[in-house]
């Protein structure tokens, strides 16, 4: 068992003296790996690690009715899952604010970016697809959500579009892929003390008066989520959103390289 | 967010309900409007009608939660079921409610002296009556005014409000059919004192130039907003002047 001892000022202390326990400069990212179509079962899947946080995520199809607001679109529903066996920190039982949190920054990134049509899940009248993200925690080492934003769209766009013959689901054999228009990823930073901070680890993470995660494609913010009670000043954000232009280019070709595997 | 049959939104430079793109809705804002609360405020913003109400500081419970060098937060925004004009909603909290009633916490901490109260907790409830856009913004709004009506110790009385999209033209103060049409939606908080935002959402699409762009106009919009805020708390501190005179 590992007993925990970091503090407060030993974080404080390294990144005042510009660095951080992993050595790492403020602005870089961990290690990044992404693995697609990884659970053969699930239409989708993928899972990715930076540093030592694991994430995977499953994506499912499976016929629904559409919502009453929305008769000629399918579902895009995405969850997310602290499983308590990734942290213990996470804890059984219903999802927390944290984890609601999670599944709906991730949403939001998805849905903004068009990259689902949801009216092309439409199927006839009061029948769509449903179209379900799951995002499992696995390990937890800080950011899951630039884990899980990442994990989320190689899952959805290496995913099978399962076909409906007979008035059965067919999800096995000569299928087509799901259609993907868009790519988006997400970056998120970590206020400690005056210092901001790309890509936080557990460690940080728990000593952070501020979270911001600013998500986009090749063009435009697409969503923002700041997270605590520290606060961002509007020249941070300026700042902060450049810095996510530049380094989604190189979350973008993970994308890219698991598409054409 | 864009539906097939998207209605125009702003015709000949004015939006629906005849605003400018900069306009805000009539905002109104009474404290006091619950009498048990320790602090408590009704505001009235556009169509929008939402009561906040404070309690505390008290002692944490269950005592687990209990923070020995500061008071927490417990916040709950909530949908009242009959407050829009869609079917009857559903009681209790949902995701969408779950994750505002978070990120409003989260204003609050940063601008409450919370270290005053160690092992307290301060509730905030914030309960949305009739809906019309942008509850959230005006719940931090009203909520924040309850709470410096209740004499809890502040930093400063916090606004916000949104900035939305339609088209190439920001809008600010969406309302329901605006939020629903829009390409974009960015609520934020802000401390007046510091600039600091205390909340910062976004979705939809917008360049890196038209979020500093809305959070410039959001800024402007909050000098209005502030001096509503206080100018309710002025109102109320007279009155209790007026009684003590008789």
């Amino acid at each position: 068992m590992q007993i925990r001892t970091v503090t407060g000022d030993y974080i404080k202390d390294l990144l005042a003296s510009g660095t951080r326990e992993d050595g790492r400069d403020m602005l870089d990212y961990r290690s990044i790996t992404v693995k697609p179509s990884i659970i053969p079962n699930a239409e989708g899947s993928a899972e990715v690690t930076i540093g030592h946080t694991r994430v995977l995520v499953g994506v499912k199809l499976g016929v629904g009715s559409p919502m009453p607001d929305k008769p000629n679109e399918g579902n895009l529903i995405t969850g997310a899952e602290l499983l308590p066996l990734a942290s213990d920190s996470f804890e059984t039982g219903p999802p927390s604010p944290e984890a609601i949190e999670l599944a709906r920054v991730i949403d939001r990134g998805i849905r903004s970016s068009g990259m689902i049509d949801t009216k092309a899940l439409f199927i006839e009248e009061d029948k769509v697809w449903d179209l379900f993200v799951d995002v499992y925690i696995l390990n937890y080492d800080g950011n899951m959500f630039d884990a899980g934003t990442l994990a989320a769209v190689t899952a959805l766009s290496t995913a099978r579009m399962p076909k409906i013959e007979d008035n059965k689901v067919i999800r096995e054999g000569n299928l087509g892929r799901l259609k993907v228009s868009n790519t988006i990823t997400s970056c998120t930073f970590a206020k400690i003390a005056d210092n901001i901070i790309l890509d936080p680890d557990r460690n940080e993470e728990e000593f952070m008066d501020g979270r911001l995660t600013i998500a986009n494609d090749e063009n435009v913010v697409r969503a923002m989520q700041k997270g605590l009670s520290g606060s961002f000043s509007p020249k941070e954000l300026e700042n902060l959103m450049d810095i996510t232009f530049d380094k989604s280019k190189e979350l973008r070709k993970h994308i890219e390289r698991a598409k054409s595997d | 967010m864009g539906g097939s049959e998207k209605p125009e939104l702003i015709i000949n430079g004015k939006r629906l309900d005849g605003r400018t793109s900069d306009q805000l809705r009539d905002i109104k804002i009474e404290v006091g409007a619950v009498r048990n609360a320790v602090g408590s405020s009704y505001i009235e913003w556009g169509n929008n009608k939402i009561l906040a109400a404070v309690y505390g500081p008290k002692e944490a419970l269950p005592k687990h939660v209990q923070d020995p060098e500061k008071a927490i937060i417990k916040c709950r925004y909530q949908m009242s079921p009959f407050s829009s004009l869609e079917d009857h909603g559903r009681t209790g909290p949902n995701r969408r409610s779950t994750e505002i009633s978070k990120v409003t916490k989260e204003v609050f901490q940063n601008v409450v002296l919370l270290e005053q109260f160690p092992g307290s907790e301060i509730d905030l409830y914030i309960d949305v009556l009739q809906a019309d856009g942008g509850t959230r913004a005006a719940g931090i709004t009203a909520a924040a005014v309850a709470l410096a009506a209740s004499g809890i110790p502040m930093t400063d009385i916090p606004f916000a409000v949104s900035v939305g999209k339609v088209g190439s033209e920001l809008i600010l103060d969406m309302n329901k059919i605006e939020d629903n049409y829009s390409d974009a939606d960015m609520p934020v908080a802000i401390s007046p004192r510091t600039g600091e935002m205390l909340l910062l959402q976004m979705d939809g699409n917008l360049t890196i130039e038209e979020v500093n762009r809305g959070v410039q106009m959001i800024k402007k919009a909050g000098e209005a907003i502030s001096k509503i805020q206080r100018n309710a708390l002025k109102v109320s501190y007279e009155r209790i002047l007026e009684k003590y005179k008789k």
